[in-house]
């Protein structure tokens, strides 16, 4: 069954602002230098200790492959992993879109009467708004990762996938705490935890309802698990007397022996380390009243546009990702204007080709245009996804799909190519066409009209003088000099 | 050896001594060098921005022009990357996508043809200068070319290789995107020139028009004195 993407299937959404958005975060120096240091940091780090991996591209080729073979039977693999959970007294939800996601955990609240919810880091919960829609029945959902903590403080969104406050100094937090908390204004990042810490652990005990994300779910024995740093999900998860775990559809793996190659590939991309802190492995609720750990347990596997993606041949690795972050700390387009600018869930260069698939091509036109195709991020995905290829598939589909879009971009790659596919009309063309680029690139009045006026002249020079074309062309020369 | 030469339609109407650079540089390691002007393009800039049957429409031409048996050099990665990937246009089973997997092998980028082909080492070059290498990105990430333009430079009496930290990172050209976004086009390449600019250079060098007019274009709009070369400039100067 294939589900549409929709512009809706996003919490909160303004992809076709980035360009402007983007001016906006070039001009704002503090962030710029606040990720420049945060994504050198962790850059640096992940180049260390892969230093000491000598085998980690087999390690990626195998988790591509692993990857490719989940997606490749999912459904087998779905229906594997619901079986197992439910034997185990896991309740497994469904929901098609957000708005069914958010039902679920509403009727799950309801149900409780939770009031307070605390909640650790999790993207798709992020995708799906939940905080939002909790908050609008009067619920109080509380992050407990700190980064996401901080974000929730100042009323933004994440702008990195693991580094929720990437986009914020250490400075800024401090008079954050100072407004919103009152603590002192020059509090340093030790005494900044300390503050939170201290707020959160009350509330994990007050917390009916906790709910996390999942890395990995492991249709097997219908396990799963979260990994983290701060031991904020292990108490999330084990305090409160229900816990509930939201997945996206593609975070399957068939078997326990697939982590092997995932514990090793998604802590070093991520943060730069061998392993994370704190891995918690689920498998159903307390099974006697001796037992530690929640008395329900609740999985949502979540849909919102995945299965249209998996059905895309070019496409369909996009679903492979394990949400390191990696792509976007090397993603030179990503240090310089962060993750709000993509105005998206999910930035950065996996950002720029999930987001048009969950939401719509028309919903995020500039998306796959964010891009100087550079590879960087290819070169660092721990389960090599062809990020490059899939923003060319995605600028193709918003050619195809928006046939009215840009219309003299159009006529100008039509004329263009009628040229170039004849050796004739090439020559007439280029031979007429150099003499006006000369004079466009010269510093008389015609010139500096043209590069007013004309669209991509005006582009270039904008802070880069335009180069002169030649008087005769190579080929002129050379048929010269044969003759 | 007889080699095909495919100039890029860049060289070709802007800076054609690159061109004639090349034909030398080739000629000195002993290659005959066959310039088929039925070329035009190789369908880059439509390709990269998504109209796909224009870019069909000129990568056929490519084909038509780059027929034959002769390896076929490339005085730009990028160019060359699009050359070896041009099957990825056409449908599996056409006759078109046979003859674009049956030139992908014969393609080569310049530096990685006279290293990894020819087994040259050294080329006699008058060029002087204090000089930094630029890894245009689909030469880098694309063909793997990293050391043989390296090696080609060091070997030169005069060349003075210095390394950027930011030597791999890109200028920020990307095609359309440089035009599409500028300010944040401008923003990457300030990022490499700020760095490269401290070092005291006299020229920038890569095996990359497009992104040699993004650095130059900036460079000179910064008032810089730093020059930008082509790889084969330098081997042939
Ligand atoms: S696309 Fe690859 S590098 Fe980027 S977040 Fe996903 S897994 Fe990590």
């Amino acid at each position: 069954m294939k589900l549409p993407e929709t512009a809706s299937n996003m919490a909160h959404l303004n992809a076709n602002a980035f360009g402007a958005a983007a001016r906006a975060a070039l001009e704002d120096q503090p962030l710029r230098s606040a990720l420049a240091k945060a994504t050198d940091t962790f850059a640096d780090r992940r180049g260390r200790v892969l230093d000491e991996m000598p085998a980690w591209e087999e390690l990626r080729t195998h988790g591509n492959a692993i990857k490719a073979e989940a997606l490749s039977r999912l459904d087998h693999h779905l229906a594997h992993f619901v079986r197992e959970a439910e034997a185990r007294g896991t309740k497994v939800h469904f929901a098609r879109n957000r708005a069914e996601a958010c039902q679920v955990v509403e009727g799950l609240a309801d149900r409780l009467g939770a009031r307070t919810i605390v909640k650790s880091k999790s993207m798709v919960t992020e995708e799906i708004g939940l905080n939002a829609a909790l908050e609008a029945r009067g619920l109080e959902p509380v992050e407990t990762d700190l980064g996401e903590w901080i974000v929730q403080l100042a009323g933004e969104t994440p702008s990195h996938i693991i580094v929720p406050a990437i986009h914020k100094s250490k400075d800024e937090i401090a008079r954050l705490f100072q407004e919103k908390l009152g603590t002192d204004g020059d509090l340093d990042a030790e005494e900044l935890t300390a503050v939170a810490r201290k707020i959160l652990r009350g509330t994990y005990l007050e917390a009916e309802l906790g709910i996390s994300g999942v890395n990995f779910a492991i249709a097997e024995t219908g396990s799963f698990l979260v990994l983290e740093n701060e031991g904020n999900a292990r108490l999330s998860t084990s305090l409160p007397r229900v816990h509930l775990a939201v997945m996206g559809l593609e975070k399957l793996l068939p078997r326990w022996q697939d982590l092997e190659t995932f514990l090793r590939l998604l802590p070093r991309s991520g943060t730069g380390q061998h392993l994370t802190s704190y891995q918690s492995i689920f498998t159903g609720p307390k099974q006697s009243p001796e037992d530690e750990g929640p008395d329900e347990v609740h999985v949502l596997i979540l849909d919102n546009g995945r299965s249209a993606v998996l059905e895309d041949d070019v496409a369909r690795e996009t679903l492979a990702c394990i949400r390191c972050g990696a792509c976007l700390n090397v993603c030179p387009v990503y240090r310089q204007v962060g993750g709000h600018a993509y105005g998206s869930v999910y930035p950065g260069p996996i950002g720029a080709i999930v987001t048009p698939q969950l939401v719509g091509t028309e919903s995020a036109v500039p998306l796959p245009s964010a891009s100087s195709l550079c590879g960087a991020c290819r070169d660092v995905c721990p389960v090599k996804i062809d990020i490059p290829r899939i923003l060319l598939h995605l600028r193709g589909k918003v050619v195809e799909r928006m046939p009215t879009r840009a219309p003299l971009e159009r006529l100008g790659f039509r004329m263009w190519s009628l040229a170039a596919r004849s050796p004739r009309a090439w020559r007439i063309a280029t031979r007429v066409g150099r003499p006006l680029a000369r004079l466009a690139a010269s510093p008389s009045g015609v010139g500096r009209l043209a590069r007013r006026l004309v669209p991509p002249l005006q582009g270039w020079t904008h802070g880069r003088a335009l180069p002169r074309a030649a008087k005769v062309s190579f080929r002129e020369r050379y048929a010269r000099r044969e003759a | 050896m007889r080699v095909s030469l495919f100039v890029t339609c860049l060289i070709d109407q802007l800076r054609p001594e690159v061109g004639e650079a090349t034909v030398a540089v080739l000629e000195r390691a002993g290659c005959e060098v066959h310039f088929d002007p039925r070329q035009t393009c190789c369908g880059q800039p439509a390709c990269n921005s998504g109209y796909r049957e224009d870019a069909r429409a000129v990568a056929r031409q490519a084909l038509e022009a780059l027929e034959g048996d002769d390896p076929v050099v490339v005085p730009s990665g990028s160019c060359a990357a699009q050359l070896v990937h041009l099957a990825d246009l056409f449908e599996e089973g056409s006759s078109e996508h046979a003859r674009a997997k049956a030139l992908a092998p014969r393609v080569h980028e310049l530096s990685s043809f006279l290293v990894d082909e020819l087994g040259v080492e050294s080329l006699p070059s008058g060029y002087r200068g204090r000089v930094t290498w630029h890894d245009a990105c689909h030469g880098l990430r694309d063909l793997g070319t990293r050391d043989q333009p390296r090696r080609l430079l060091r070997a030169v009496e005069g060349v003075d290789l210095v390394e950027m930290a930011s030597c791999e990172t890109c200028c920020g050209f990307g095609g359309t995107f440089s035009v599409k976004m500028p300010e944040l086009s401008v923003a990457m390449a300030d990022r490499k020139l700020d760095e490269l600019e401290q070092a005291g250079l006299d020229a920038v060098v890569s095996a990359d028009l497009s992104c040699l007019m993004q650095l130059g274009g900036r460079l000179q709009e910064r008032g810089s004195s730093v020059r930008t070369l082509h790889l084969a400039e330098v081997l042939a100067g």
